[in-house]
């Protein structure tokens, strides 16, 4: 494989960490306290972007899914795979932030409120998309049923969502930029774009693994998605476009 | 030959689904004997308390039926499976949206059957009473069983041809339909308990909009599942 990015891979890698030291300065010590929760909301300028990423990533998952359909290649497929794999590392990391932020603020370590409920419901469904990929061993069937299941699971959030919502709420109203203090407005993106640097990094990354790993399965180029039937659509696997 | 249309396709494929099935009724019974232990099992699990059990009555049915339908939707494909019996049905040529209206409306008709037996069990085993007419109770189960069906008939589809397919099929349904089946289980408890704050529409709007989302969505994506 050849490596003409490594450079601007490892670049965004030193970018992240050096975003997320200035902004764990600002929302540690340089963003006011809040005046009902104290300095323990500070924690939302991890949680907050951990969870902004996730649903970044399922979408990312999402629009790799909807394509392949329309146009099978096998980057569509490692970046579905990569983008709903990190979508689970940093749900998984918002929903124990948020639960370690409940149990001081709330009292409770976890409650059943709408956003947490929908994340975890989704994180649950991601899981079970990953799952189903290591289940299946043919790997052109394996990009097609997954890319139906992703489609079918970033639909379901919404409505989970407002169906938890009608079931039971009490999360916080959600905060504009209006609402708050601009330096925690300032802080919180800060850290957003630390995150999103970060995720960039990992999902790349993650992407050459499963590049690698579909150009060992598929040893013959004839062996590639056709996307009519007859026509060989994607790139030849090993070969970075 | 005349080729048929969709309708009459998924029609003519359906009655040979439940043909098979009046004539051996191995999955009926099978269903029924899983999902009356599921029921006494939840009775034991919370004890003997009658009010508890009354009032989490229409949660148990819905459990139930949520885990049959893992049982009967693993089964619709499977009988395709032996004798490549679902390349035979693409042959023949049957249309794969056609062959997804069939199994999933097969699902469902077994699901509302199976419903139906288990509500007077349900009513004597947790003493629950209908405050509503049976109609609306039959409204509720079937626009519950018609939205485990539909994405559980893409789900099958899958999970039947991959490794550990008993583990996959529950592990994607599952989070999938947390939205029906918390608007069944509310409705079904409004129909048990009475709806004196008129919240039944709501969640009847809930389910019909979930199902047309996910018969939708099947009807589209069913054919790339089943395509080789």
């Amino acid at each position: 494989m050849n490596d003409k990015y490594r450079a601007l891979r490892n670049g965004l890698a030193v970018l992240g960490v050096l975003t997320l030291a200035v902004g764990a300065y600002m929302g540690l010590s340089w963003a006011p306290a809040e005046r009902e929760m104290g300095e323990v909301y500070r924690i939302i300028y991890v949680h907050v972007p951990a969870m902004w990423m996730a649903l970044l990533a399922v979408t990312l998952n999402l629009v790799c899914c909807i394509s392949y359909l329309f146009k099978a290649s096998w980057g569509k497929d490692a970046l579905a795979e990569a983008s709903a794999e990190v979508a689970v590392l940093f749900g998984g990391f918002g929903l124990v932030l948020g639960s370690i932020w409940a149990k001081p603020t709330w009292g409770v370590w976890w409650d059943w409120d709408p956003r947490l409920t929908s994340m975890s419901v989704m994180l649950v469904a991601y899981l079970g998309y990953l799952a189903m990929r290591k289940f299946v061993e043919d790997p052109e069937k394996r990009a097609v049923w997954s890319a139906v299941v992703g489609i079918i699971a970033y639909v379901d959030i919404p409505i989970v969502w407002f169906s938890v919502k009608w079931w039971r709420t009490l999360h916080q109203v959600q905060s504009t930029p209006k609402t708050v203090d601009a330096d925690m407005t300032l802080a919180l993106r800060v850290n957003a774009f630390a995150f999103l640097f970060l995720m960039a990094f990992f999902v790349w990354n993650r992407y050459r693994i499963a590049r690698a790993q579909r150009a060992a399965e598929v040893a013959l180029p004839e062996a590639l998605p056709t996307s009519a039937g007859h026509t060989s659509t994607g790139p030849v696997p090993g070969v970075l476009s | 030959m005349r080729r048929r249309g969709l309708l009459s396709t998924a029609w003519v494929l359906l009655r040979k689904d439940l043909l098979l099935e009046w004539r051996t009724r191995a999955r009926l019974n099978a269903l029924l004997v899983f999902a009356l232990s599921t029921l006494l099992l939840f009775s034991f699990a919370v004890g003997p308390d009658t009010r508890l059990l009354e009032r989490n009555a229409g949660g148990y049915l819905w459990l139930a039926l949520l885990f049959a339908s893992v049982l009967s939707l693993g089964e619709s494909f499977r009988v395709e499976a032996e004798n490549e019996c679902l390349d035979g049905l693409r042959l023949a040529p049957a249309d794969p949206r056609a062959l997804f209206l069939a199994k999933a409306a097969g699902n469902t008709l077994l699901l509302v059957g199976l419903g139906t037996v288990l509500f007077p069990i349900m009513v004597a085993l947790y003493s629950a009473k209908l405050a509503m007419g049976m109609g609306d109770f039959l409204l509720v189960l079937t626009l519950g069983c018609m939205s485990l069906s539909a994405p559980g008939t893409v789900y099958s589809a899958i999970a039947n041809h991959a490794r550990a397919r008993d583990v996959l099929l529950p592990l994607l349904l599952f989070p999938l339909v947390v939205p029906a089946l918390l608007a069944a289980t509310k409705a079904t408890s409004l129909v048990l308990q009475g709806d004196p704050m008129n919240q039944l529409g709501s969640w009847l709007g809930l389910l019909a909009g979930f199902n047309l989302m996910y018969w939708g969505l099947g009807f589209l994506l069913f054919p790339r599942v089943v395509e080789d």
